[in-house]
């Protein structure tokens, strides 16, 4: 008997076509894009052409028929190269397609997952809020069901949404109070708001450290009326739903860590390779021999990490627990190894032309973003049956 | 009736690779993966554009070469031909351009086909003669080095690019036509595209299956040799013209001994 180590053919395959396809259509663009703080449409029309958005979903909602593994494999070859295109593509997927995947009516998945799968249009999720990230239970955006004309009357502001205000986003789907349960606490459902309906508004893009040629906006309701059947999944299982959309979302981060380290692995062996001091290529040293090796070591095992939780996730097994490892991991590794990269760049890895720069920029984020790692923190505690 | 398209691909050594030959100097082929040459994408590329203008179309991939050459027709099938046909016998082992051109222009007749579509040229041996010689085995035009292509009514029409003038070309089919890497770029495998291609059919055909005489393919039956083989001298670090006055004089001296000027 044997283990294999190995991917199945056709995932290998597939990792193979976006490594080439980040390569050879995302390297030689992106730079320039990051640069001018624009978004990358035809970048990611060429991603949308090639099936990236519709991976895990079913080929009758237009979808690719392939899995959540398939598509964090996508997502570390993107952020092997780019992580702006990554996150576009994860946002769009695992936070903007997926809830109405996993939660939708069937009308609600007719109406959009095509479009969505196709890449023609991007989803949002609006989940963070001001003065509620981490603590996603103290959402304070509200919707109140109008009786009247059976409608939801949003109010409220949501922070760092991603993909939320580009020419092809479609819709957001918001998270707010729609009342409150018997114990008291807040009663959290999740409804679609279709882009350009009056009342809501997309504020300018932030200002970011990086991932600068993504889209994050401010978004904010004001009396904002969606039909009641906008509603997406149960009334009050809102939370419950938005849990399961993170779990998931938390291996794709790790994907899209472990391709930023692998990245920085990349560019920094070429550059120890050919940059010569001293006499000899720096990469004769100890010093950065080391450097390199411990590298590596990250990138490796953050990747085994979150192939590990995404196995776990489609095969129907547990992955809680492992999927924060992985993005806690992979998200320290990416930091850890985007500094060390820099530093074997010296003042050219302090250049905004190089990859290794953008890396050093886009990596800090992934501590932050999904859950923060003292979040994961926790979690892992809390598997472990240690909990406050 | 539907339009039968046959696109002829070639396995190459990854070109990125440090490519070698073997002792007897012919292609190494353990020494590097192999893969469907780029040029020949194209060529799958604009088949599948026909095939989608076309109200009925069927393409089939066609190469010859090793077990691994398979590899190739997979790429191809998930990009989103229909079927594979794959020449493989042991006796063809250092067939040249004019034996590989016989293989084909059998498996071509076997197979049945309206329109052969190749890439402009290997991205191995880079002869760029194939098309030619295989329209002339068939006995049917050839309209070669297109850089746009369309079929339509039975006939194929296109536009190549020269140097001097751009030639509007015309066809009846059955034609057989080489698309240059100006026609378009070509279309990445989907997941669904590379997961369908597992399920598409792909005959293996040997030298008897298409009644060829090992005599007339193989290192025998080449017209061609490669006698000798050196390897590309390292690069040295060049010459520094240091502008002390004479600069000018001393670059164009240099060029000059290079044979530049």
């Amino acid at each position: 008997m044997s283990i294999d180590h190995r991917l199945p053919a056709e995932y290998e395959e597939l990792r193979r076509t976006v490594e080439q396809f980040a390569h050879d259509v995302v390297a030689p663009k992106i730079g320039d894009f990051y640069e001018r703080h624009e978004f990358p449409y035809e970048i990611v029309r060429e991603m949308g052409r090639m099936g990236l958005f519709g991976l895990p979903f079913p080929e009758s909602y237009g979808g690719m028929g392939g899995d959540y593994f398939a598509l964090c494999l996508a997502l570390e070859e993107l952020a092997r190269v780019d992580s702006s295109v990554a996150i576009t593509l994860e946002a769009g997927v695992s936070l903007g397609a997926m809830p109405i995947f996993r939660f939708g009516t069937e009308e609600q998945k007719r109406e959009w997952l095509p479009r969505l799968c196709a890449g023609e249009l991007l989803g949002a999720f609006g989940l963070t809020e001001p003065e509620c990230g981490s603590d996603a239970g103290g959402t304070r955006t509200t919707a109140r069901l109008d009786e009247a004309t059976n409608e939801w009357v949003i109010n409220g502001t949501k922070c760092f949404i991603t993909n939320s205000g580009t020419d092809i986003t479609g819709l957001v789907t918001v998270t707010a109070v729609t009342g409150r349960k018997e114990d008291g606490r807040p009663e959290i459902s999740a409804i679609i708001v279709p882009s350009g309906t009056p009342g809501f508004t997309v504020a300018a893009p932030y200002s970011k450290v990086g991932w600068n040629a993504s889209d994050t906006r401010e978004l904010s309701f004001a009396d904002v009326r969606v039909p009641a059947a906008n509603l997406v999944g149960e009334r009050g299982r809102g939370y419950a739903q938005f849990l399961r959309i993170l779990d998931e979302g938390r291996i794709a981060i790790a994907a899209l860590g472990t391709g930023l380290a692998q990245g920085c692995v990349d560019e920094s062996v070429e550059y120890a390779k050919t940059r010569q001091a001293f006499g000899k290529p720096i990469g004769a040293n100890q010093a950065i021999q080391f450097k390199l090796a411990d590298m590596e070591m990250r990138a490796h095992t953050s990747r085994l990490a979150w192939r590990d939780a995404a196995a776990r996730l489609i095969s129907g097994e547990p992955f809680k627990k492992e999927a924060a490892l992985a993005k806690l991991y992979s998200s320290e590794s990416a930091v850890t190894n985007a500094r060390e990269a820099t530093q074997i760049h010296g003042g050219y890895g302090f250049m905004n032309e190089y990859p290794v720069a953008r890396f050093w920029r886009d990596s800090k984020i992934l501590e932050i973003g999904e859950g923060t790692s003292e979040v994961q923190r926790m979690l892992i505690a809390r598997e472990l049956g240690v909990t406050a | 009736m539907s339009l039968r398209i046959v696109v002829c691909v070639k396995y190459v050594p990854d070109a990125t690779g440090d490519r070698h030959f073997a002792e007897d100097l012919t292609t190494d082929r353990d020494a590097v993966d192999g893969l469907l040459s780029e040029l020949d994408e194209y060529a799958v590329e604009q088949a599948l554009q026909i095939a989608d203008a076309a109200d009925d179309a069927e393409i089939t991939v066609l190469t010859v070469g090793p077990e691994d050459a398979k590899d190739a027709l997979r790429k191809a099938l998930s990009m989103g031909a229909d079927k594979g046909v794959h020449v493989e016998d042991d006796d063809l082992h250092g067939t040249d351009v004019v034996g590989t051109s016989l293989v084909l222009a059998k498996a071509v007749e076997h197979v049945g086909y309206d329109l052969v579509l190749c890439g402009m040229a290997s991205t191995d041996g880079t002869m760029g003669v194939l098309p030619a010689i295989l329209a002339e085995r068939l006995g049917v035009p050839q309209v070669t080095l297109l850089s746009e292509v369309a079929v339509a009514d039975g006939t194929v029409t296109g536009r190549r690019d020269g140097d001097a003038a751009s030639e509007q070309l015309q066809a009846q089919l059955p034609a057989v036509v080489s698309v240059t890497d100006q026609s378009g770029e070509a279309r990445y495998p989907s997941f669904k595209g590379i997961m369908a291609a597992k399920k598409k059919p792909v005959e293996s055909l040997d030298l008897s299956d298409l009644g060829i005489d090992a005599d007339e393919v193989g290192l025998g039956g080449a017209w061609t040799k490669v006698e000798d083989a050196a390897k590309r001298p390292e690069r040295t670090a060049g010459t520094i013209v240091k502008d002390e006055g004479e600069g000018g004089k001393q670059l164009a001296e240099f060029l000059v001994s290079q044979k530049f000027i």
